[in-house]
């Protein structure tokens, strides 16, 4: 009786497998991952789509997005998916990478990827923390916060400040669509959605290089339960890394 | 028709004919010109890549890129550059993808200078990276040697589907010599089974050198020994020259080699019964040619642009058979014929009946 009356609403994209995660409870990669995937099968470019994973706790990205996949060295997905765009420019490429990966060690690559007008996407989640090797300090770690590297608290004085990496790419001439977004309620999670899709279509497009950034939580390395830890995005993370569209070129502004 | 090549620009141009898809690399003497020339020749071919990276660490990871993706890709670098690369190469290695390393070495270690060396031979041959690997490693000892292996050098690494290293010293990558090019090559792109392009009608794809469980990281590494096994069954090569009689065989390779080859001549002239063995893989190691010579000869004398590395391959490989003495060239300064002939002077009698006259050894010692 309900099959017949009512539609399905919701159900799991076929472009994410059907695995159990290795994620943390409460970690937010795993929403992240669902909307890269269903913005897949949406733009139905799974089968033109070859990923880059990075070195991070998305290590395992190819795990659960279903699509040709290559996984960089640490901090180098950006100049990998450049080898793969560059041979292949008809084919979709993307990256996604953690805030220690993207801002730290690989700062050169991502920098450089952008102000070439690289015609990739990059998927950057931003937790403030190295979540994979425990919760060290990041360069995107909030002042004042602690981690296992910095265990009373990030002195700016010693420790340096925080980059704001989209504030930065903005800057560069290749860039044609960068964007802050988080994903700490389900208002915020559409608009994450958005612009991901929008980040392909640029690339759809030939438009060059587009980043979103995503606040995103890391419950289990910062100390705190599931739900406080959205709360501390939405408190604590957007006054320091205020969410936004840091550049979007008129053509990307032309698309519809 | 023989024309007057450039070594680095030789090597380039034979790459373009062998097929090369997609360069990348970053500018340092003294394998700059490489880097120069194809940046004028491979976009003039059309859906031919060629990316200045900001760095030797992207530039090999753009490569690694190109690689997965299936294209006939290479880099090229010279020692501090080669350094920054070893990452990649660990990676690639582990992914199992072909590509091709041009290591136009300088002196070192740190800055050093720009004079030509060969002491990146451990970092090339023993792997250089992190992890149980090693690279196909090739030394040519003339720019038409070079030409040849670049030529060879995409087929080889996909055959293996692994690094192939042109280990070049200064002296090849800056001389100019007459060299016989050969004609391009039309690649016909073949599916390899395992690139990566978008996983439309078929299965999909991941390369990966991540492997979290023992096991299977021990799986993929007793692959890379298998393959491995391979290769020194079946790439060694070598060249020997006069060894039949030779009391003291000399060793070396590259612009060493050459100059060895010069003071094996006169040696010869003067009755001193020397030959020469020039390893053209420094990986795989011609070790049992080395073994078998050192059933009947005495005397190694190794030649080498560095402190000693090859001289600790020469050692395995005669298993104190045999004497090995070393001379070696350091911080950029070559060999002269003189220096080598005064060791051999030092180390063996005179031998009337091994004279040669000059135009004989001259054919015989010809590389
Ligand atoms: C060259 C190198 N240095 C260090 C590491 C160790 N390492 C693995 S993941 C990681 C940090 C990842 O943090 P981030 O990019 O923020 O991603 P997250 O795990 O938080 O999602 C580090 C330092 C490594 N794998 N390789």
């Amino acid at each position: 009786m309900l099959n017949e009356t009512l539609g399905v609403v919701y159900e799991r994209p076929h472009t994410l497998t059907d695995v159990i995660t290795h994620y943390c409870p409460g970690c937010t990669h795993g929403v992240i991952h669902r909307l890269v995937a269903e913005v897949m099968q949406e733009l139905d470019i799974q089968h033109e789509t070859i990923g880059v994973a990075s070195v991070g706790c998305s290590v395992f990205a190819y795990n659960y997005l279903d699509c040709d996949f290559c996984e960089a060295a640490h901090g180098r997905a950006p100049a990998m998916a450049t080898g793969v765009k560059r041979v292949h420019p008809d084919k979709i490429v993307f990256t996604y990478q953690g805030d220690g990966d993207l801002a730290s060690i690989g700062l050169a690559e991502i920098v450089h990827a952008a102000s070439r007008g690289e015609n990739i996407t990059v998927i950057f989640v931003n937790n403030g923390v190295y979540g994979m090797t425990g919760g060290q300090m990041a360069p995107t770690t909030l002042p004042g916060m602690k981690t296992t590297s910095s265990q009373t608290g990030r002195d700016v004085v010693t420790m340096g400040f925080p980059l704001r990496m989209s504030e930065l790419l903005a800057t560069t001439g290749g860039a044609s669509y960068i964007v802050r977004r988080s994903v700490h309620d389900p208002g915020h999670i559409n608009q994450t959605k958005k612009a991901i899709k929008k980040a392909f279509q640029v690339q759809m497009h030939g438009l060059g290089f587009a980043l979103v950034e995503i606040l995103s939580s890391c419950p289990v390395n910062w100390g705190m339960t599931a739900h406080d830890a959205l709360d501390y995005i939405k408190e604590k993370m957007v006054t320091y890394f205020p969410l936004g569209d840091y550049k979007i070129s008129d053509a990307v502004k032309a698309l519809k | 028709m023989k024309e007057l090549w450039k070594g680095n620009e030789a090597i380039a141009e034979a790459a373009v004919r062998a097929g090369l898809d997609a360069y990348f690399g970053y500018p340092i003497t003294p394998q700059t010109e490489l880097l120069e020339y194809l940046s004028a020749r491979l976009p003039a071919l059309g859906k031919r890549v060629f990316l200045q990276a900001e760095s030797e660490l992207a530039a090999i990871n753009m490569v690694y890129g190109a690689a997965c993706a299936g294209a006939r890709t290479m880099t090229s670098s010279s020692s501090p550059g080669f350094s920054l690369m070893q990452e990649g190469l660990s990676y690639i290695a582990a992914s199992q993808v072909p590509c091709v390393v041009v290591d136009v070495m300088r002196g070192g270690p740190g800055l050093g200078n720009l004079a030509p060396t060969q002491a990146d031979y451990f970092q090339m041959t023993k792997g250089g990276g992190h992890g149980d690997y090693h690279p196909i490693v090739l030394a040519p000892a003339s720019v038409q040697e070079a030409v040849d292996l670049m030529y060879g050098a995409f087929e080889l690494a996909e055959k293996y589907r692994t690094i192939v290293i042109l280990a070049i010293d200064g002296n090849i990558g800056q001389m100019m010599e007459p060299v016989e090019l050969p004609p391009m090559r039309e690649r016909n792109k073949s599916d390899f089974g395992w690139e990566l392009t978008g996983a439309r009608g078929r299965e999909r794809r991941i390369i990966t050198s991540l492997f979290l469980k023992p096991e299977e990281l021990e799986h993929m590494n007793t692959a890379l020994q298998t393959k491995d096994q391979a290769v020194r069954a079946n790439e060694v090569r070598y060249v020997e020259r006069l060894t039949e009689d030779a009391d003291l065989v000399l060793v070396a390779f590259g612009s060493a080699a050459r100059i060895s080859q010069t003071a094996l001549k006169q040696a010869r002239a003067n009755g001193l019964a020397v030959g020469l063995f020039r390893p053209i893989t420094l990986y795989p190691f011609p070790d049992q040619a080395l073994a078998r010579l050192s059933e009947r000869v005495n005397q190694f004398l190794v030649v080498e642009m560095s402190a000693g590395q090859m001289v600790e391959d020469v050692r395995l490989a005669v298993e104190r058979k045999a004497q090995v003495h070393l001379l070696g060239k350091m911080g950029g300064l070559v060999p002269m014929p003189d220096e080598i002939l005064d060791r051999i002077y030092a180390h063996m009698p005179v031998r009337e009946e091994a004279a040669l006259t000059a135009e004989e050894a001259l054919l015989a010692a010809y590389l």
